[in-house]
């Protein structure tokens, strides 16, 4: 019963998503407001019926009902709860389900809380989102039913991959996705914007918070997901260039690009044509980069196996909203009035530089990822590694860092640079002690993470400029969440510099008690033992490090055996084990048994590394999240709010 | 100044901007992109000694070798018409085996050993490097989940 409930929800849903649409473009065609009346609890109906159809699947999932066919491919009735519920969105159909959701979800929200807008921008733009919805709506129901029961019920399912049952991963694609969809929101608002011609203050300031919400979302997800391959592929990287991690990263950068530009169009009313084909682009990017990798045009291990005939319905859908929304955009971009002017050396010329950089990295990687579509078109294989990215990102991506040291002390409107020159002498210190320290002491190192340490340096002590001489506990939210963010980007930087200048790394075969040294550490190798887990059997190792110090600390790496089900062939994972230091992160892999001449297994592969700072690069982007974060709640004037209701709780008091 | 003078400003700036980043692009993607190569492409000189590249194959039956210091393999790729011997230094993927399919990023060494500084091996059926999609179906001889 639950799944056809669950099917029947996805109907009426669509049902309303097509009302919404159907009533808006009616409204705005011929003024018959008693339709546009409808729009409203349509949008949150909609919204609201199609989280319930997701919830009913993660019902199916958590009973085992093994008759639903997507149950019974990706689940197993011994998994772990965590992973039950997670096996839910774990899988082509049930992200699609997971996706609409959150698109709904965000449509029931504007509807609810938008009142600064017009009524008639409004409408269009949730028409704009019910036109989103009904695409993916099709695609769930014609050719992706979560919901298909299969005629005879298995006896168990086939579980999922091991390399995702990690309560880490559980969480990470719902992170994401609210990051990619929540830029529906800014979409709509932009196409709802150009269909009405309002572009200006009012409608940039509806767009922000969305645009600072799922770039909070999307910096969270990027950042998990950096950590997870991190310690879970057992390869001791944090950033590969994998299609799947640009395809994250690329919307990252427009919705970078968005939130500021959406600021300059808030506060100057500039920018305006330019800040709605942000929007467009954002949301496309995210699009771009869900389907490009589910339609199997790149495959990547995070890809599902998807039949050609989806990708093409994908596609197709893709090509209609992107084409649709920069047709209106080629069509009302002349009759968008220009925005103020501004001088170059100011706020907003900084920030269109800033823009520039980040559209120019977007473009570059979109490039490197998508380029060995087109070569393999023309006949040639080639692959797009890290050395394209790091060569055209990189030098870009500092130079962004040093914009991003001037902007926050320009005025707006107009700057003579006084406060600018006097504020970076600090700033260019703290560079050159970096730099100089190390020149002397640092031994050979790279440019780029030469350069990128020094650089981290600067943008360290100049990102708190703006503090300087201010009051700080009338410093306004927004102006701290700016703080923090940009400081996050230096942490972050040195941490990626730091580790890719000074890593230091130990292959070797062992012998249990024998040690093994890397960088300062002293790493006894102990021994080997089997363990057994829930559903995997494993051999763990035993190693204690120690350092110059004395201290001693237990690793146990572990290598993990997953039974192959329903006759498939058992499957190994690493899992690296892991002593955090404030110095740094030291890594251990368990490899496999080396035989000696016996035939027995008398040594073991050991990977070691040191990775010097490797944790600022989290904890950067954690501090880009609390940054981004605190300039929503500041936006959002939560506080104001609160602070307004407990005066008048107050003044009720004494009266 | 106009505000016509200063979008032109703006928009010179931009174009040269894209323009700088198409030639940074184009430069480094003669650069740094790899080429897939195939063992009979390789053996039919197709590619110069140590230029980044990708070799794809299969593992020969028989062929892996552990060397004496524990960490170092040996094996041959082949393509059914050429065989390419690979020297891997390092933990090898759990799902590497002989007579199944594997693809590696390293260079040649001028004494014609591939020198590979990775390697991928098919994970599961759900996952697999592009490139050996077109390889033939006998030398996927990868489990069925």
């Amino acid at each position: 019963m639950i799944a056809e409930l669950g099917l029947a929800l996805l109907w009426m849903a669509a049902a309303l998503a097509c009302l919404s649409l159907v009533a808006g473009s009616l409204y705005l065609r011929n003024g018959k407001s008693d339709l546009a009346a409808l729009v409203r609890p349509a949008s949150v109906a909609q919204g609201v019926l199609t989280a319930a159809a997701f919830a009913m699947l993660i019902a199916l999932f958590v009973r085992s009902d093994m008759s639903v066919e997507l149950v019974a491919r990706n689940s197993h009735s011994l998994k772990p709860m965590l992973f039950k519920v997670a096996g839910a969105w774990g899988n082509h159909e049930g992200s699609m389900l997971l996706w609409l959701t959150i698109l709904g979800l965000s449509g029931a929200l504007v509807a609810i809380f938008e009142k600064r807008l017009r009524e008639d921008t409004l409408v269009a733009t949730l028409a704009a989102q019910a036109a989103l919805s009904l695409g993916f709506f099709a695609f769930l129901l014609f050719s992706s039913n979560p919901f298909k029961r299969l005629p005879i019920a298995p006896p168990d399912g086939q579980g999922l991959n091991p390399l995702l049952q990690d309560p880490g991963l559980a969480f990470h694609p719902p992170t994401l996705y609210v990051g990619y969809v929540g830029l529906s929101v800014a979409f709509s608002f932009a196409v709802g914007a150009l269909i009405t011609r309002e572009i200006g203050p009012a409608f940039a300031r509806a767009m922000r918070p969305w645009v600072l919400g799922s770039w909070i979302f999307l910096t969270l997800g990027i950042t998990a997901g950096s950590y997870w391959a991190y310690y879970e592929l057992g390869w001791g990287g944090w950033w590969f260039w994998d299609p799947v991690e640009n395809v994250s990263l690329i919307p990252w950068l427009a919705g970078a690009a968005l939130l500021h530009s959406v600021s300059v169009t808030a506060t100057r009313n500039a920018l305006r044509a330019w800040t709605v084909m942000l929007a467009v682009v954002a949301f496309s990017m995210s699009m771009v980069g869900t389907f490009i990798v589910r339609s199997g045009l790149l495959t990547s291990v995070h890809s599902f196996a998807v039949d050609p005939e989806r990708g093409t319905f994908l596609l197709a859908l893709m090509a209609i909203y992107i084409g649709g929304a920069l047709t209106l955009f080629a069509l009302r971009a002349s009759s968008v009035a220009e925005g103020k002017k501004f001088a170059l050396l100011s706020r907003e010329g900084s920030l269109v530089i800033n823009n520039l950089l980040l559209t120019t990295i977007l473009a570059l990687v979109l490039l490197g990822t998508l380029y060995p579509i087109v070569a393999e078109a023309m006949g040639e294989k080639i692959s797009v590694g890290p050395p394209y990215y790091n060569k055209v990102a990189g030098p870009l991506a500092l130079i962004l860092c040093l914009v991003m040291v001037a902007g926050p002390l320009l005025a707006w409107r107009k700057d003579d640079g006084r406060k600018l020159w006097s504020r970076l002498p600090a700033a260019i210190l703290a560079g050159s002690a970096v730099l100089f320290g190390l020149i002397l002491f640092g031994g050979k190192v790279g440019v780029l993470p030469l350069l990128g340490m020094t650089v981290a340096g600067i943008v360290a002590v100049a990102s708190l400029a703006p503090l300087w001489g201010r009051n700080l506990r009338r410093t306004p939210l927004p102006t701290w969440g700016m703080v923090i963010a940009h400081f996050g980007v230096a942490v972050a930087l040195a941490g990626m510099a730091a580790e890719s200048a000074f890593i230091k790394e130990r292959l070797v075969a062992a012998a249990p008690g024998e040690t093994v040294t890397v960088d300062d550490f002293t790493v006894k190798f102990v021994g080997v033992r089997p363990i057994a887990g829930p559903n995997y059997t494993a051999v763990e190792g035993t190693l204690i490090a120690t350092t110059p110090s004395g201290h001693s600390f237990t690793l146990r790496p572990e290598a993990r055996t997953f039974p192959g089900l329903m006759g498939g062939a058992p499957t190994e994972t690493n899992e690296a084990a892991l002593l955090t230091r404030p110095g740094g992160q030291l890594y251990a892999v368990l490899g496999q048994p080396v035989t000696g001449a016996d035939g027995r297994a008398a040594r073991y592969q050991l990977r070691l590394w040191w990775k010097p700072l490797v944790w600022w690069i989290w904890l950067g982007g954690a501090l880009i999240a609390i940054g981004a974060a605190l300039s929503l709640l500041g936006r959002a004037q939560l506080l104001t709010l609160w602070r307004s209701h407990r005066a008048r709780k107050a003044e009720g008091r004494y009266a | 100044m106009k505000a016509k003078h200063q979008r032109l400003i703006l928009a010179a700036v931009a174009l040269c901007g894209v323009g700088g980043a198409g030639v940074l692009a184009a430069s480094a993607l003669r650069d740094e992109a790899a080429y897939f190569r195939t063992p009979a492409e390789v053996q039919a000189g197709k590619t110069e000694v140590g230029e980044a590249m990708r070799l794809g194959g299969m593992v020969a039956a028989g062929s892996i070798r552990h060397q004496p210091d524990g960490v170092t393999i040996r094996f041959v790729a082949t393509d059914g018409k050429a065989s390419i011997p690979v020297e891997y230094k390092g933990i090898v993927p759990d799902l590497f085996a002989e007579n199944s399919g594997m693809v590696a990023d390293g260079r040649m060494r001028a004494d014609g050993i591939f020198v590979a500084d990775r390697i991928l091996a098919k994970h599961d059926e759900r996952y697999m490097p592009p490139q050996m999609g077109d390889m033939p179906k006998a030398m996927k001889a990868a489990p069925k989940a």
